[in-house]
Order: C-alpha cells, then sequence, then structure tokens
C-alpha cells in the first residue's frame, strides 16, 4: 500500500460523521439521566460520539495514507429505478392491491438492467407477478387484497 | 447417557413428517441460492423469514438451518464448475476445484467437496451437541454486566475477521448500533428518532436492514458492469474419486473439521476464516506443495470440510448465548423472537424439543444434501444457465412482498430501498455490510445490559471490571482489538520502511 489520497475513504468517513452527528444532536433533545438512571439520550449520544470520531479518523487517514479502492462506475438507472420499484411498492401495495402494484414494481425493476429487451421484461414481469401471487396470496395466504380500494372494486 | 437420551429426543422431532419435508425444503432453497451467484443466504433467509411465522417454530427452524448450511454447500459446486463462488467462503474452493474441473476431474472435486463437507457436517453436529449444554449452563450465571461484556467482546471480534480495515469495521458496527437505537426507548418509552412517524415507534425492521444491505446493494453491484454469464460447463462424469484420491482426502478432511468446528463459534464470519486457514494449512503440511493452485484435491477437501464444519457450529454462540455469530444467526434471533422464544442459555432447559430437534436436523440435513447433491449435479448446473435479468427483479419484487407481510408497514419497505442505497455506497468505499448488521441486532442488548447493569451498581460503572467473569471478557475485547488493528500498525510500518529505503 503506497501512501495517496483515497476519496472512498474520505466519503466513507463522511457518510459516518455525518449520521454520527446528526444522532448526537438529535440526542441532546432528549434526556440524559444520570449514570444511575440513563435517560433516553444517554447511550445514543455516546454512540453517535464514537461513529463521529470514527469517522473523522477514516476522514484523516483517507487524506494521509488511504486505502486504494477500486470504486468503479455506478449504475445510476439501476439505482433510480429499483428505488423508485420499491417506493412505488410501499406507496400503493394498500391502495392498488396485490397483483397491480406487483406487476409495476416487477416491470419497474426489470428496467434496471442496460440490456434489456422489452419482450424479455414484459415476459419477466408476467412470470413473476403470477407466481409471487401464487406463492404469496394463494400458498402463503398474506392478508394483501389482490386488487385494492384505489381501483373501485 | 444423557447426550444419548437428548438426541434421541432431537431425533423423534426432527424425524417428524412436516420436519424432515421443511428440511429439505430448506437444504434445496440453500443450494440453489448457494449455486446461484449474486444471491446469497442472507438476503433469501431475510426473504423467506415472513413466509415461516406460520409454522411451528422448530419448523421454522429447521428450514432456516437448512438454508443457511445448504448454501454453503451449493457455493462450491459454483466455484467447481465455473469458477464462481456463489458464497464468499467457496472462494478458496474455486482456487483448486476450478483447476481440477479444467483437468477434467470436476467429479472428484465434487465427490471430494461432497464427501468433506458430510463428514465435517456429521462431526461437527456432535462438537454442537456435546459443547452447547455446558456452555448455556455457564451462560446462565450470566447478569447484565456480564452481558454487556460478552456482547462488546462478540462485536470486537467479529471485525478481526472483517476484510478491509479494522477502523471502517469498528465504524459500521458502531453505525449498525446507532441505528438499532431508533424507536421507542426500552425504559421510558420515549420515542426515539423517530421524526414523528408512528410506523417508526417499533424501530427498523433488521429484515430491512438486511434485505437492503446484501440484497440491494449486492444487486447494484452486479448490475454495475453487466456481462453475460458464460456457463461453459463441461460434462460431469467419474463422480467417484480414486483409490489414490480417496487416500489424499482423510487427513484434510479431518484438519478441515477440526479447524472448522474451532472457528466457526467466533462471530462474524468464522466460516470463511475457516476455509482460508485449512487452504494455508493444507498447503502448508502437503509433500505436494507445488500441486496447490493446479488442482490439488486436498484444497478442496480440506476448505469446503472446514466450512460446513463451521456452518454446523456457528451455531453454537446463538443457542448458548444467544448472540449471532453471522448475519444469518442475526435473523434466526429474529424467528426465534417471532415464536416467543428469547434465544440464549433457557432455550435449552425451556425448549429441549426444539433444541436437541433442530440440532438433530443438522445431520439430517447432511445426509439430505448428499443425497441431493451428488446425483442432482446436472440439474443445478442447469441452473446456472438461469439469466441474471430474471433473477434480481425476483429478488427486488419477492424482497418488497416479504418485508411489507411482516408488518404490513409501508416503511420497512422505504427502508430496504434506504438501506441498499447507504449499504452500496458504503460497500464501495470498502465496509464490509455484515459488521453493521451484527451491531444493529446486537445494539438493544447492549443497551439494555449496559443501563440495567448500572442501576443494579447504583451508577458505579466500575461493576464491570470487579465482577471477574465481566473483567475477562472486556481484557478479551482489549486483546481482540489490539490484535484487529495491529496489523494495520505494522503494514503502515512497513510501508514508512520502504520509502525510507
Amino acid at each position: 500500500m503506497e501512501r495517496r489520497r483515497s476519496l472512498p475513504d474520505v466519503l466513507a468517513g463522511g457518510i459516518f460523521v455525518l449520521i454520527g452527528g446528526a444522532f448526537v444532536v438529535g440526542s441532546l433533545g432528549y434526556q440524559l439521566g444520570t449514570p444511575l438512571r440513563m435517560g433516553p439520550g444517554a447511550f445514543p449520544l455516546l454512540v453517535g460520539l464514537i461513529v463521529a470520531a470514527l469517522g473523522l479518523a477514516i476522514v484523516v487517514k483517507g487524506l494521509i495514507a488511504g486505502e486504494v479502492v477500486a470504486f468503479g462506475p455506478i449504475p445510476w438507472r439501476a439505482v433510480a429505478v429499483i428505488v423508485l420499484a420499491l417506493v412505488f411498492f410501499g406507496f400503493t401495495v394498500r391502495g392498488l392491491g396485490f397483483v397491480p402494484t406487483s406487476a409495476v414494481t416487477a416491470l419497474l425493476t426489470t428496467l434496471a438492467s442496460a440490456r434489456v429487451r422489452p419482450v424479455m421484461a414484459v415476459a419477466v414481469t408476467a412470470g413473476l407477478t403470477t407466481a409471487a401471487t401464487l406463492i404469496f396470496v394463494v400458498g402463503l395466504q398474506v392478508r394483501i387484497p389482490l386488487w385494492g380500494p384505489w381501483l373501485g372494486f | 447417557m444423557e447426550l444419548l437420551d437428548n438426541l434421541a429426543l432431537g431425533f423423534s422431532t426432527a424425524l417428524l413428517v412436516q420436519n424432515v419435508l421443511y428440511c429439505f425444503v430448506g437444504v434445496l432453497l440453500g443450494t440453489l441460492v448457494g449455486v446461484l451467484p449474486g444471491i446469497g443466504p442472507t438476503a433469501t433467509v431475510a426473504m423467506l423469514l415472513p413466509i415461516t411465522f406460520s409454522f411451528e417454530p422448530v419448523t421454522a427452524l429447521i428450514m432456516l438451518a437448512g438454508i443457511y448450511y445448504g448454501a454453503q454447500y451449493g457455493g462450491s459446486t459454483t466455484a467447481i464448475l465455473i469458477n464462481l463462488p456463489g458464497e464468499s467462503s467457496a472462494a478458496v474452493t474455486a482456487l483448486d476445484g476450478h483447476e481440477m474441473a479444467r483437468q477434467g476431474r470436476a467429479g472428484a472435486a465434487l465427490a471430494a467437496a461432497a464427501i468433506g463437507s458430510f463428514i465435517a457436517g456429521t462431526v461437527a453436529t456432535v462438537a454442537l451437541a456435546v459443547a452447547a449444554p455446558p456452555l448455556a449452563r455457564v451462560a446462565l450465571q450470566f447478569g447484565p454486566a456480564e452481558y454487556f461484556s460478552l456482547v462488546l467482546l462478540g462485536l470486537i471480534v467479529s471485525i478481526a475477521l472483517a476484510r478491509g480495515t479494522a477502523l471502517k469495521a469498528l465504524a459500521m458496527i458502531a453505525l449498525g448500533v446507532l441505528l438499532g437505537t431508533i424507536g421507542q426507548d426500552l425504559y421510558t418509552g420515549t420515542p426515539r428518532f423517530v421524526f414523528d412517524q408512528r410506523e417508526l415507534y417499533g424501530g427498523i425492521d433488521f429484515v430491512s436492514v438486511a434485505v437492503g444491505m446484501f440484497g440491494v446493494a449486492e444487486i447494484l453491484r452486479n448490475l454495475e458492469n453487466e456481462q453475460t454469464r458464460t456457463a461453459i460447463v463441461g460434462k460431469v462424469k467419474n463422480l467417484w474419486p480414486t483409490r489414490e484420491d480417496r487416500r489424499r482426502m482423510v487427513g484434510p478432511i479431518l484438519r478441515g473439521t477440526g479447524l472448522g468446528a474451532a472457528l466457526g463459534v467466533l462471530p462474524g464470519g468464522g466460516h470463511v476464516l475457516a476455509s482460508f486457514t485449512s487452504y494455508a494449512v493444507e498447503k502448508r503440511v502437503s509433500k505436494r506443495r507445488q500441486e496447490f493452485g493446479h488442482g490439488a484435491i486436498e484444497g478442496v477437501a480440506g476448505p469446503e470440510s472446514a466450512n460446513n464444519a463451521a456452518a454446523q457450529t456457528s451455531f453454537v454462540p446463538l443457542l448458548t448465548l444467544g448472540l449471532p455469530a453471522h448475519p444469518v444467526m442475526a435473523l434466526m434471533v429474529g424467528a426465534f423472537i417471532v415464536h416467543g422464544i428469547t434465544p440464549g442459555p433457557n432455550v435449552i432447559t425451556d425448549e429441549p424439543a426444539l433444541f436437541w430437534g433442530l440440532i438433530a436436523s443438522m445431520w439430517i440435513g447432511n445426509v439430505l444434501l448428499v443425497l441431493l447433491n451428488l446425483p442432482l449435479i446436472g440439474l443445478w448446473v442447469r441452473m446456472l444457465r438461469i439469466p441474471y435479468q430474471v433473477l434480481f427483479p425476483m429478488i427486488i419484487l419477492f424482497a418488497a412482498i416479504g418485508t411489507y407481510s411482516l408488518g404490513f408497514n409501508a416503511f420497512d419497505v422505504y427502508a430496504i430501498a434506504f438501506f441498499g442505497i447507504l449499504g452500496y455506497i458504503l460497500i464501495k468505499c470498502g465496509c464490509e455490510p455484515a459488521p453493521l448488521l451484527l451491531g444493529f441486532v446486537l445494539g438493544p442488548l447492549l443497551e439494555e445490559n449496559l443501563r440495567r447493569a448500572l442501576i443494579i451498581s447504583r451508577g458505579d460503572a466500575s461493576v464491570f471490571l470487579t465482577r471477574p467473569i465481566s473483567a475477562v471478557l472486556l481484557a478479551l475485547t482489549v486483546a481482540a482489538l489490539v490484535v484487529a488493528v495491529l496489523p494495520a500498525i505494522r503494514r503502515r510500518r512497513e510501508v514508512v520502511f520502504t520509502e525510507d529505503d
């Protein structure tokens, strides 16, 4: 390992500092209590400080003698589509019902691959929706209505 | 003999029709996800956890355990045939196993892996049955101070095994503990960090964290550079190893079993460490050192045995102390809790049928694995042709449905997306996800025991050092921390020295 700056190290450390710091600030809003009866804020404050301190150490180390990590490309399309699919699922499953939500989620997810072909996407969507309905609703009796109230049934 | 009585009870439970059936389903699914690169056992167990809620507790645990050790087993098939380890611990198997396959000895390599795994699984199951009861008895003496120190030790030891720098692993653990504090405070009921969202009062579900970190993040990693998986799989023939091969396998299998059984107990992926160590040992003791890397059967038999033995004994800390040694074990803790059983030293006395039934089922599962794998090898090979474009939408959809059905809480699904992205970025920056999940699961335990110990000692923090067991555990924690950090120091000094030259 040679001495060099490492952007991934700085980024990772920055995330730790950010999240740790946010929890520290947040926990100051709760009672800290005494060592005998620790309040709800004490433990998160302590751990938040540890996370932030470790994050800071990682940043400093990343600037002086970072770990060489190959960062590689980011599949932006996959990131966006998968997040969208999951949020869509959570948001609509109650209203639209199991079948339409599953179908849209599956269809969106297939689009995450840069090399997807339309026929393939539709086939995968149909197959997965059928399989999921059979496994979860018919087989395991998960109590989610097949068609939701938003559809007017 | 008490042990024999207990095992008899175990087998009478494990041999019930539904238990054998779900053990079979478990190892079948486990082999499947082990064979397919890109789906790990952690994501699979997380997705299937909700399915098992309607089962009897013992049946649910038997199936989940089957998925875990089945995956350890299935990973070797992919490693040998296409040089792609389906599971991290199979990476070592790929070294010599794939080389053997290229020389047309795939059959012998697969058989070595299967026989080694079976022997190791059998021995390690007995080791588990022998070691667990006394350990549980010791653990019953533990008060909150001891538990706090023990959990801390478990967390710190897990970083010694993680790849990447110790500093990052430490930060991941602490971040996991921190995220575990979200939700209502145990003692005062104060909702913490919930942003006035009722759905967050119960905390973030660990299934969301596991599916996000191990499922979604992994999918994003795989979508970085898409390429067609070249499944150049030749015909597998001559499964039965020659007499020469059989002779060369015995030593490595026995040594690997011993190593694996011992190292599997360690938290944080002892099975990976076990297979790497076994490979190193075999290479050192072998008279044919130059053959390693060029298709030495010892290099397959040893690590595969070690890996499978470790998979069995990693249940020891879970069943005796309630501490998960592996992300899958962390999910099993959740399975226990859902069924109203607190994992820990009480399980063995309160639920003897469950405890011994689970152990006995592991041996049955190992028998099923041998029966499944050797004759059906052609089927598994064909599985490798399933395109990833079908697999990953299935993982995402099933993960969303499974997680939602846990509590019909949309936040659990949003959390998958959040942890998927967070995990993806952190993994890309060289952080391992496993310590975070362990921290997340053990964090509440850490806080609860810290506060309880301080209440009992009337606020005197020295209680952790004055109680002997706790003091010893803390000393071990410090030692583990030093060992974990030391190589980094040494390496950095080496760098300085070479620069001076």
